[in-house]
């Protein structure tokens, strides 16, 4: 029989629902008897809160509870993945620009906006830090209480910590030529076009809570500990998000949701606008010295890199994108000597939080543009010194981490390929081309349960967050490959703790490898359960049979699960059950807490335009090509790779934050922060990949979605670079900022 | 005190009767008056395009218009799309070309498609990405919306 569902594109699974306008959100969930909640923040970067009054407020007809700092346990209970220094809502001062110091919760919209409105807040405004350089200034003010950081020798400061990696010796290495620059990367937010939603509600003597979140089970465990509950009293629903791009992946204000619905006794819901979406999650900015070594050959001798990012208030796992971010900040080269500073600095910001790609796009845009500036001083081409220090595969490029997993070489030269590298180029226009490496998970736990039932017909249970990524279409591919079911008769369950295995989180490109071989797994034990079956039936002893694929293999004959399923049952028919586990078990020596499942791997080259009278900058053609091991749904892994493409493309040409003097954002919501439309779109995308089937999940396949988003931003500024002669070392690459190096290079 | 004003109008086909409050926008009404959640909320600026929905025709963003404007008015959600069980050719599309992710955008994307097809069955691409300007995915799937409304029209002709 052949592979009929692996490597095809079948329809996504749940599709329908969304086209019909049937899927359910959580914002589209209405319990009865719910309350509407709307959060109360002052206007300000940062403020010492004085008093709050609710009385007004209350007054209003159908508002229910005003809950603030005061209303909460104390002391204030606090959260967070990484550093359990968020509070349940601002106690004292509020940290940054959208910091909620109360929540009113109303049995209408209307009313609950309203009491929001009239709950009088006296504060006194304090002087706020919003940049490195206010941060790192001896006499900033410190963000967060030196108290919440124990030993910490850096607790003084508003460094929360550095992250150092490193070999060879950089400063006893010799170069023919020192490359040195500075770089900036904005602050960007994830605009998923469903803003954060947010549900709570007593459930007997537990509690329920309904997120729009990637990690249902991590937030399970936050609440468990914050409320004093068993994991078992705790039920997560997560329904399937409206995108995520790690936004979505930690608690934010579910804790506070559910302290008011434990003090009303009824549902309570807050649904965020965009314009708090923008308060909620955002990718650190950063600053990046590079300093690249390189020989007259194009070797590449030395990597020194300093990275600062600025995260937020509290630490969300911010600290972990900086720390696992920078880790491969040199490349996917082979560099002999590197030092590499990174540095998570606290701020009056908004917490900065996971976003597609993870700390490692920073980064890239400085150590990649670096190189193509290396390049130029060495009259090399630009392709040409990557593929010459490209890692080849099984280089301990990063001593003591997972070796290069793939012929990433390819990747490179298929874009280069596609883009026409080297051809004549129209007057106006450049090319550029950079390459992108990501870890994948350094630590996972994937528990799934199969049930092949009676009909041969499967219900698949697994805790993975769809997104939009398409993870039930993959794993229900697994499923029926393995089974020899029909798609079309695969159900997969995910999104509820108390019905789902554990699952440790969505993230890190990790669910088709590890979910994958969960599932894969538990279907191996329903196949062994087949095979036993089948002994049984047929008088054939169970070393003679192998079941795989769907296909049960006797002496003589072969015949579908089904075939065996049916009179393995026998007259009461039931069904038979499998378990299944992926891992990647932690490393405790190494300084990520494990090497790498695998690697990420993209080349992108890009053709671009620029329009010298307005800095207007066109995508012409833009070429992403990914090593994905084994695309198990390609149309899948082209949408993941141009949409990752397209987002690359926002904060590499238009999006950044804007502060004013106050560190207030001035650009909350669509109309001043723009992200790429229909119009901005590169007028040719191709997206390819390499399938060498050397993956360690399912058939080979490696994790994808976020390769695609590392390196846009260097290629485009190569391309720009090629067209124009200028080098701007600032994203975003705005047509004002364009412009500008345009009248300076002409010395207008 | 009840403020709210009678309004009747046609959703999907199905006329409705009913009271609302004058600052509710259509949006506010088809979700939490009418229960059509398949209209989105995103934005509320009209920026967005996720609550996209047909009034007499022509699409609207239905977080800009007051529902009480809507009175006497055709609603077209996309509830309203499929027949029963069968899609349009466009929603078909739509899954078959690969134009849905997370999907959160996808009713407004569909209701801007539909809208673009009656008015120029035979778009270009540039019309295409011109018509659904207004209609953000972040997912990023532009290509295969176009693709899909390429194909939906190409089926039109058939």
């Amino acid at each position: 029989m052949s592979t009929s569902f692996i490597g095809t594109s079948p329809n996504r699974v749940g599709g329908i629902d969304r086209v019909n306008g049937l899927q359910e959100y959580v914002a589209d969930i209405r319990l009865p008897n719910v309350l509407e909640a709307k959060l109360v923040t002052v206007d300000c970067a940062r403020a010492r809160i004085i008093s709050i009054d609710a009385s007004a407020a209350m007054q209003v007809p159908g508002v229910c509870l005003v809950m603030t700092a005061a209303d909460l346990p104390q002391p204030m209970p606090r959260f967070g993945p990484q550093n359990e220094d968020r509070p349940v809502i601002a106690v004292g001062e509020t940290k940054f620009h959208g910091d909620p110091v109360a929540i009113v919760a109303a049995e209408t919209k209307d009313a609950a906006a309203e009491g929001a409105r009239l709950v009088r807040v006296e504060y006194e405004e304090l002087p706020p830090v919003f940049t490195v350089a206010a941060a790192l200034d001896p006499a900033a003010p410190l963000v967060q209480d030196p108290s919440l950081r124990g030993n910490d020798p850096l607790a003084s400061t508003n460094v929360l910590h550095e992250h150092r990696v490193g070999w060879g010796d950089v400063d006893a290495a010799h170069a023919d030529l020192v490359v040195e620059n500075s770089y900036s990367f904005p602050m960007v937010t994830h605009f998923a076009i469903e803003p954060h939603a947010f549900m709570a509600a007593p459930d007997g003597d537990g509690i329920a809570i309904w997120s729009s979140i990637q990690h249902p089970n991590w937030l399970q465990k936050i609440m468990a500990k914050l409320l004093g509950l068993p994991l078992a009293k705790v039920r997560v629903f997560a329904p399937d998000p409206g995108g995520g791009f790690g936004g979505k992946q930690h608690t934010k204000y579910e804790p506070l949701v559910a302290f008011a619905a434990l003090k009303t006794g009824r549902p309570v819901r807050l649904i965020l606008t965009l314009d708090e979406t923008f308060q909620a999650v955002r990718r650190a900015s950063c600053e990046i010295l590079v300093r690249t070594g390189l020989n007259t050959d194009g070797k590449i001798v030395f990597q020194d890199i300093k990275a600062d990012y600025l995260i937020g208030a509290y630490t969300d796992i911010a600290d972990r994108v900086v720390g696992k971010g920078s880790y491969p900040g040199a490349g996917p080269y082979n560099v002999p000597a590197v030092r590499i500073l990174a540095r998570s600095i606290l701020s009056h910001t908004v917490p900065s939080t996971a976003f597609r790609g993870f700390g490692n796009p920073q980064i890239n845009w400085a150590v990649e543009s670096n190189l193509d500036e290396g390049a130029r001083a060495l009259g090399m081409d630009r392709l040409e010194i990557r593929l010459r220090n490209l890692a080849r595969k099984g280089d301990a490029f990063i001593p003591f981490d997972t070796p290069a997993d793939g012929h990433w070489d390819q990747a490179v030269r298929r874009a280069a390929e596609l883009i026409g590298w080297g051809k004549p180029l129209a007057p106006g226009r450049g090319r550029g081309i950079a390459v992108g490496i990501k870890s994948g998970p350094t630590t996972g736990l994937s528990q799934s349960t199969v049930r092949l039932l009676a009909d041969g017909s499967v219900v698949v249970f697994a805790g993975t967050s769809d997104m939009g990524q398409g993870a039930r279409t993959v794993l229900a591919q697994i499923a029926a490959e393995e089974l020899g079911a029909p798609l079309g008769s695969v159900t997969v369950v995910m999104g509820d703790t108390a019905v789902v295995p554990y699952d440790q989180q969505t993230s890190a490109s990790r669910s088709t490898v590890l979910m994958g071989n969960s599932v894969l797994a538990a279907c191996r034990s329903v196949q062994a359960q087949i095979r036993t079956m089948a002994a049984r039936l047929h008088g054939v002893d169970e070393s003679q049979i192998s079941v795989d694929r769907g296909v049960v293999r006797m002496p003589g004959r072969n015949l579908t699960i089904l075939e065996i399923l049916k009179p393995g049952l026998g007259r009461l028919g039931g069904e038979v059950i499998g378990n299944g586990e992926g891992r990647k078990e932690a490393e405790p020596g190494h300084p990520l807490g494990g090497a790498p499942a695998f690697f990420e791997f993209n080349c992108t080259a890009v053709e671009a335009e620029v329009d010298t009278e307005t800095g207007d900058t066109t995508i012409v053609k833009h070429v992403t090509v990914s090593d994905v091991g084994k695309a198990i749904n390609p149309l899948q892994v082209r949408m993941q790779d141009e949409g990752a493409a397209i987002q690359g493309l926002g904060h590499t040409l238009m999006e950044h934050y804007i502060f004013d003097e106050k560190g207030r954002i001035r650009n909350l919501g669509a109309i001043d922060y723009r992200i790429p439309t229909s119009m901005d779109l590169p007028l040719e995308i191709h997206s390819e990949t390499i399938e060498n089937a050397d993956g360690p999940g399912p058939y080979g396949a490696k994790g994808m979605s976020e390769g695609a988003l590392l390196c846009v931003a260097a290629a485009v500024a190569g391309a720009v670079r090629e067209a124009t002669g200028v080098f701007i070392r600032d994203l975003p690459l705005t047509p004002e900022r364009v412009w500008r190096a345009l009248n300076e290079r002409d010395g207008r | 005190m009840d403020n709210t004003l009678p309004i009747e109008f046609t959703v999907n086909g199905r006329r409705q009767a009913i009271r609302v409050a004058p600052h509710h926008t259509l949006l506010d009404v088809l979700r939490d008056d009418l229960g059509l959640t398949g209209t989105k909320e995103c934005c509320l600026v009209g920026e967005c395009g996720a609550c996209t929905v047909m009034v007499d025709g022509r699409i609207v963003d239905s977080c800009l218009m007051l529902a009480v404007e809507a009175d006497g008015a055709e609603i077209k959600t996309v509830e309203g799309l499929a027949e029963g069980a069968k899609l349009t050719p466009l929603q078909q599309a739509f899954l078959d070309k690969g134009a849905v992710q997370c999907g959160f955008c996808t009713p407004g994307q569909l209701m801007a498609a539909h809208a673009l097809l009656a008015e120029n069955p035979h778009p270009d691409i540039g019309e295409i990405q011109e018509g659904l300007a207004g209609n953000l995915c972040r997912c990023g799937c532009y290509y295969q919306i176009t693709e899909a409304i390429l194909a939906a029209a190409e089926e039109g002709v058939r």
